[in-house]
C-alpha cells in the first residue's frame, strides 16, 4: 500500500522540519531563547505544520478525485454497441476494473509478466483462462474492449499513483521550505501555530455537519435514482412487498406499507415489555430503594444495555423462539408457525430497552423538585399516592420523551429482527406470525451481490431514508420535550 | 365564637381510632403496598432477564471452547507401507490396517462391538487419506509408534454435547445408531474423549459444510484493525471538536448547528451509518469492500458522537479557576488548554473513549453492508498493512454468519463467539472503571 508509505514519508519530512526549523530558530537568536519571539518548539511545530497540513489536504483531495477521471476516460474507450443487452455502463466499468484488479494480482502473483498484461490481445489469446489458472475472480468471458479498457485503466491508475506521489512529497517540501524560510527569532511562531491548530479544531468540529451531509447526499441521490426506476407511489401505497429475485425484472413489488407495519408492531411490543417494567423498575429505585439495593440493582440494569444487539439477536432466535414455541407451537396452543415471530423479536428488544427506559426515566424523577413531595407528605398522601399523583404527572413529558427516545431505538434496531423476526412481510395483527421490518430489508436488499443498478438493490436507501427520518423526527421531538421540561425546574 | 354552629347536628361519623386502622386507610395503605411490589417485580423481572441472558450464553457457549478428538497411537512398517502403495486403492488399504490395529486395541481392552470402514470414516472422517498424506510426507516416521490426534465428525462432536440424541437419530450417511454404539465403546476405552479446542480462539471461519473446525480467530484481528482505525481517528478528531466547541467556539449559527447536529448523529440508527459507508467509501470513493479500515471508518463516524459528548463532560468538569489561573501567569488561550485543562480531563476522556470503543466493538449491522460477512474471514492477513485492507470481517459480524447458517452445529460457535466478544467488552469497561476510579478528581 504506497499510501501509507507516502503518509511515513511526510510525517518524516515534518519531523525533520521541526528539528530543523527548531535548530534554525535558535540559531538566529544566537542560541539565547530569551531573544526569541515565541518558545522554540513552536518554530518547530510552524514548519512541521506547514509541511503535513497541506500535503495531506492534497493526498486525500487525489485519492477522491482519481477515481473519477480514470473512470471518465475509460467510459469514454467504450462504445456504446459494446454494452451487451440488458446490461449498464455502470456493469461493464465494473467488469473492467475487476479485470484490471485480475491483471494486477496476475503480475504480483508472478504468473504474468508486466509485458503481456499489458499489451494482451483478447482476441489472440484466451485472457480469460489465464486470468482463471492465476486463480483470479473473473465473471464473464473478457472481450477485447473491455481488456482493452481494462490495460489502459491500469496505465492511467499508475501514472496517476506515480504523479501524486511526487506531487505530494513536492508539496510537503514545498511547505517545509517555507516555514523555514520564515523562521527567525522575530517571527511570531506562536500565534501561526495557534492559528493553524485553531483551523484544525474548527475543521475536527465540522466533521460532524460532513457525516450529516454525507447520510444524506448518500441516501437522497439513491432514493432519487430509484424512484426514477420505480414509481413513488407504489412505493409508498402497495400493500405487497415482493422483490423478484433476477435482479432485473419489472415484476418487483416494493410497498413499504407492510415493512412499516412489521416495524411498529415489532416496536409496539417491545414498549409494552420495556415502558412498565422501565418505568416502575425507575420509580421504585429513586423513591423506595435503600442505597445498597440502588447501588446493586441500577449498575445491574445498565448491563442490559451494554451488551451488543447482536447477542439479544442470539438470543431471541436461540432461546426466546424455542422457549415461546414449546409453549404456544404444534406441542402447545398452536398458534405458533415457527420461532420467528413478531412477539419472538418483540420480547428480545422490550429486555434490550429496560434499561434505556429506566435510566432515563430516573433521571427525570430525581429531577422533580424535593419540596413537590414534602407538600404532598403534609397533606398525608402517602408514599405511593405522592408518586401517582404529584411525582408522575410533574415528570410526564420527560417520560414521554423517554419513551420516545425507546421508541426510535426499536424502529431502528437492526440485528434482532433480522435474527429474530423471519424474513416474510406480512399485513397481520397475529404476534405469532413471522414479520419483517425496513431494517431488515435494508440488510437483505444490500448485502450479497451488489448491483447498484437494479431497483431491488435501490430501494433499500429508498428504505433507509424512511428511517432516518422517522427516527430523526422523533428524536428531535424528544429531546425538545425533555429540554423543555428541564427548563422548568431548573 | 358563637354558638350557632354548635346548632346544627355534627354529621355522624364513625368512630375512628389513630390505633385501629379503619377500611380506607387499610385500602391506602394495601394499594401502597402493592405499589411497592410492582416495583421490586419490576426490577426482579429486569434481573430475572438479565440472569437467563447470562446463564443461556454460558451453558450454550462454554461447548464451543471443547472439541471431541480421536486418541490413536498407531504404528505402520516400511512393508506394510510398500504394499499399500502398490495397490489400486491406496487409501483403502491404509485404512485397512488402520482398523485391523483398532480392533487389536479394543480387544486388548475388551470391549466388544463390531465395525466396518465405512462407520469409522463417518465418525473420525477418510482415515485412509489422512494416514496416507501423513506418511508420505514423513517416511521417517515408518516403523515408529505415532500418535494420532483426530477431529471426531461434527455429529459425533454433537452426541458428546448432547446435541445429536439416541431417541431422535434417524439413520442416514452422516451417523447411525450402530455408530453410536461404536462411538460409546471407544470411549469406554478411551480412544474418543473431548479436549479444549485452541482451534476455535485461534482459528478462521470454515465452510459451511465444516462447523468443527470454525474458529473465531481471524475476525478477532479483524475486529483488532478496525478498533485501531477507530482509536486512532475518533480520539484525536473527537477531542478537537470538543475543544473547539467547548473551549473557543462563539455563539453563532455554525456552532449551533454543529451541536444539533452531534446529538441527533448520536440517534441515528447504525444501519444509516452502514448506508452512508456502502455510498460514500465503496460506491463512490472506491475503497476496498470488506476491508477493516472502511469497517473502521464507518464506525468512527458512528462513535464520534459518543466521544465529543463525553470529552466535553469532563473538560466542563474542569473549573475555569484552572484556566484564570493559566491566563493569569501570562499563556495563551491556546496553552491554557492544551497545557493545562486537557491533561485535567485526560482520564475522563479516555473513559469515555474506551466506552466508545466497546459500543463500536460491538456493532454488527453496518458491517453487514459494506461486506465484513463472516464468510470472507478465511485467513490471516499476510502483514500489518495488509490487515487493514485485506478482506476480512469482525467478531460480531461472524458471530451473525454463524447465527444465519443452517447447520445447528454452528449456533454453538455463535454462543462460543459471544463469549468471547463479552470477554473483550467486559475487560474494556473494567479498565474504564479502573481509570474513572483511579484518577477521577472532584474539585
Amino acid at each position: 500500500m504506497p499510501v501509507f508509505w507516502l503518509i511515513v514519508i511526510v510525517l518524516a519530512l515534518a519531523a525533520a522540519g521541526y528539528f530543523l526549523g527548531r535548530g534554525r530558530a535558535l540559531q538566529s537568536a544566537g542560541g539565547d531563547r530569551r531573544h526569541l519571539h515565541s518558545l522554540p518548539t513552536y518554530y518547530g511545530s510552524n514548519v512541521a505544520l506547514k509541511a503535513v497540513v497541506p500535503a495531506c489536504l492534497l493526498l486525500v483531495v487525489w485519492l477522491v478525485a482519481q477515481p473519477f477521471y480514470v473512470t471518465n476516460v475509460i467510459s469514454g474507450m467504450i462504445p456504446a454497441s459494446d454494452i451487451p443487452e440488458g446490461s449498464s455502463r455502470g456493469l461493464v466499468l465494473s467488469e473492467v476494473r475487476r479485470t484490471a484488479e485480475g491483471l494486477d494480482n496476475a503480475v504480483a502473483a508472478g504468473v504474468m509478466t508486466e509485458e503481456f498484461a499489458r499489451n494482451a490481445r483478447a482476441d489472440f489469446t484466451d485472457v480469460t483462462q489465464r486470468l482463471k489458472d492465476a486463480n483470479q475472480v473473473v465473471t464473464n468471458q473478457i472481450t477485447q474492449p473491455v481488456l482493452r479498457a481494462a490495460q489502459k485503466y491500469r496505465i492511467v491508475n499508475g501514472t496517476g499513483n506515480m504523479v501524486m506521489t511526487g506531487a505530494v512529497i513536492l508539496v510537503a517540501l514545498l511547505g517545509a521550505l517555507w516555514g523555514l524560510k520564515e523562521t527567525h527569532k522575530a517571527f511570531r511562531a506562536r500565534n501561526s501555530v495557534e492559528k493553524g491548530v485553531m483551523a484544525l479544531l474548527i475543521a475536527a468540529a465540522s466533521i460532524a455537519v460532513l457525516t450529516t451531509v454525507g447520510i444524506l447526499f448518500s441516501l437522497i441521490g439513491n432514493t432519487i435514482e430509484f424512484f426514477r426506476l420505480y414509481p413513488a407511489s407504489e412505493f409508498f401505497t402497495l400493500l405487497e412487498w415482493a422483490p423478484s429475485f433476477s435482479g432485473r425484472g419489472g415484476a418487483s413489488s416494493l410497498g413499504v406499507l407492510p415493512l412499516l407495519w412489521g416495524t411498529l408492531y415489532i416496536s409496539l411490543v417491545a414498549l409494552i415489555v420495556a415502558v412498565p417494567i422501565g418505568l416502575f423498575a425507575a420509580v421504585y429505585l429513586s423513591e423506595y430503594a435503600s442505597k445498597p439495593v440502588r447501588s446493586f440493582a441500577k449498575p445491574m440494569l445498565e448491563v442490559l444495555a451494554g451488551i451488543p444487539t447482536i447477542v439479544y439477536g442470539l438470543f431471541a432466535l436461540l432461546t426466546i423462539g424455542p422457549m415461546l414455541l414449546s409453549v404456544f407451537g404444534p406441542d402447545g396452543t398452536g398458534w405458533m408457525g415457527g420461532q420467528r415471530a413478531v412477539i419472538t423479536a418483540g420480547l428480545a428488544m422490550g429486555i434490550m430497552l429496560i434499561p434505556f427506559v429506566s435510566s432515563l426515566s430516573d433521571d427525570i424523577i430525581n429531577a422533580v423538585p424535593q419540596a413537590m413531595r414534602d407538600g404532598s407528605y403534609g397533606l398525608g398522601a402517602t408514599k405511593s399516592e405522592t408518586i401517582k399523583q404529584v411525582i408522575l404527572p410533574a415528570a410526564l413529558p420527560g417520560i414521554v420523551g423517554a419513551v420516545l427516545l425507546a421508541t426510535s431505538r426499536a424502529i431502528g434496531e437492526t440485528m434482532i429482527v433480522v435474527l429474530g423476526a423471519g424474513a416474510a412481510a406480512r399485513l397481520s395483527l397475529n404476534p405469532f406470525e413471522a414479520m419483517t421490518t425496513v431494517t431488515a430489508k435494508i440488510v437483505s436488499q444490500l448485502t450479497g451481490d451488489s448491483d447498484f443498478a437494479s431497483p431491488e438493490a435501490l430501494v433499500a436507501f429508498a428504505l433507509g431514508m424512511t428511517l432516518f427520518i422517522m427516527t430523526l423526527g422523533l428524536n428531535v421531538f424528544a429531546l425538545y420535550i425533555v429540554r423543555k421540561y428541564r427548563e422548568q425546574y431548573d | 365564637m358563637t354558638d350557632a354552629s354548635m346548632d346544627t347536628p355534627r354529621p355522624r361519623r364513625a368512630k375512628t381510632s389513630l390505633v385501629s386502622e379503619d377500611a380506607r386507610t387499610k385500602k391506602r395503605n394495601a394499594a401502597e403496598k402493592r405499589f411497592q411490589a410492582y416495583g421490586i417485580l419490576a426490577i426482579a423481572t429486569g434481573l430475572f432477564f438479565l440472569a437467563v441472558l447470562a446463564f443461556s450464553i454460558v451453558r450454550s457457549g462454554l461447548p464451543a471452547f471443547t472439541t471431541t478428538v480421536v486418541d490413536v497411537n498407531f504404528t505402520l512398517t516400511q512393508e506394510e507401507f510398500d504394499e499399500a502403495e502398490g495397490q489400486l486403492f491406496k487409501t483403502k488399504a491404509y485404512s485397512g490396517y488402520f482398523i485391523s490395529a483398532l480392533q487389536k486395541k479394543l480387544e486388548t481392552e475388551n470391549v466388544q462391538v463390531a465395525f466396518d470402514e465405512a462407520a469409522i470414516e463417518r465418525i473420525m472422517g477418510k482415515i485412509g487419506s489422512t494416514l496416507r498424506e501423513y506418511y508420505t510426507a514423513n517416511p521417517d516416521q515408518l516403523g515408529e509408534e505415532v500418535a494420532f490426534k483426530l477431529n471426531a465428525a461434527s455429529r459425533v462432536d454433537g452426541y458428546f454435547k448432547g446435541r445429536v440424541q439416541r431417541e431422535t437419530l434417524q439413520d442416514s450417511r452422516f451417523l447411525t445408531l450402530a455408530d453410536l454404539d461404536l462411538v460409546d465403546a471407544l470411549a469406554e476405552a478411551g480412544i474418543i474423549h473431548t479436549a479444549f479446542d485452541w482451534g476455535f480462539i485461534t482459528g478462521a471461519d470454515s465452510g459451511v459444510d465444516n462447523p468443527g473446525g470454525a474458529g473465531i480467530g481471524a475476525s478477532v484481528v479483524g475486529s483488532f484493525f478496525m478498533m485501531l482505525v477507530v482509536l486512532l481517528l475518533s480520539l484525536p478528531i473527537g477531542v478537537a471538536a470538543s475543544i473547539y466547541l467547548e473551549e473557543f467556539a462563539p455563539q453563532n449559527r455554525w456552532t449551533d448547528m454543529i451541536e444539533v447536529n452531534i446529538s441527533n448523529l448520536a440517534a441515528v440508527p447504525s444501519i444509516v451509518f452502514g448506508i452512508l459507508g456502502l455510498a460514500v467509501f465503496i460506491q463512490f470513493m472506491h475503497l476496498p469492500q470488506s476491508a477493516p479500515l472502511v469497517g473502521g471508518l464507518v464506525l468512527t463516524l458512528m462513535t464520534l458522537p459518543t466521544i465529543i459528548i463525553s470529552t466535553r463532560a469532563s473538560l466542563k468538569a474542569v473549573p475555569p479557576s484552572i484556566r484564570d489561573a493559566a491566563l493569569g501567569v501570562g499563556a495563551s488561550k491556546m496553552q491554557a488548554v492544551f497545557h493545562h485543562v486537557l491533561p485535567l480531563a485526560m482520564p475522563g476522556i479516555l473513559t469515555g473513549t474506551i466506552i466508545g470503543l466497546a459500543q463500536a466493538l460491538g456493532e454488527t449491522a453496518p458491517l453487514l453492508l459494506i461486506g465484513m460477512v463472516g464468510f470472507v474471514a478465511r485467513g490471516y492477513p499476510d502483514g500489518f498493512i495488509s490487515g487493514f485492507t485485506d478482506p476480512n470481517s469482525a467478531m460480531p459480524a461472524q458471530i451473525y454468519t454463524w447465527a444465519a447458517r443452517a447447520d445447528q452445529a454452528f449456533y454453538e460457535k455463535a454462543w462460543g463467539g459471544i463469549i468471547i466478544l463479552l470477554i473483550f467488552l467486559l475487560t474494556m469497561n473494567i479498565i474504564a472503571i479502573i481509570l474513572r476510579r483511579r484518577f477521577e478528581r472532584r474539585w
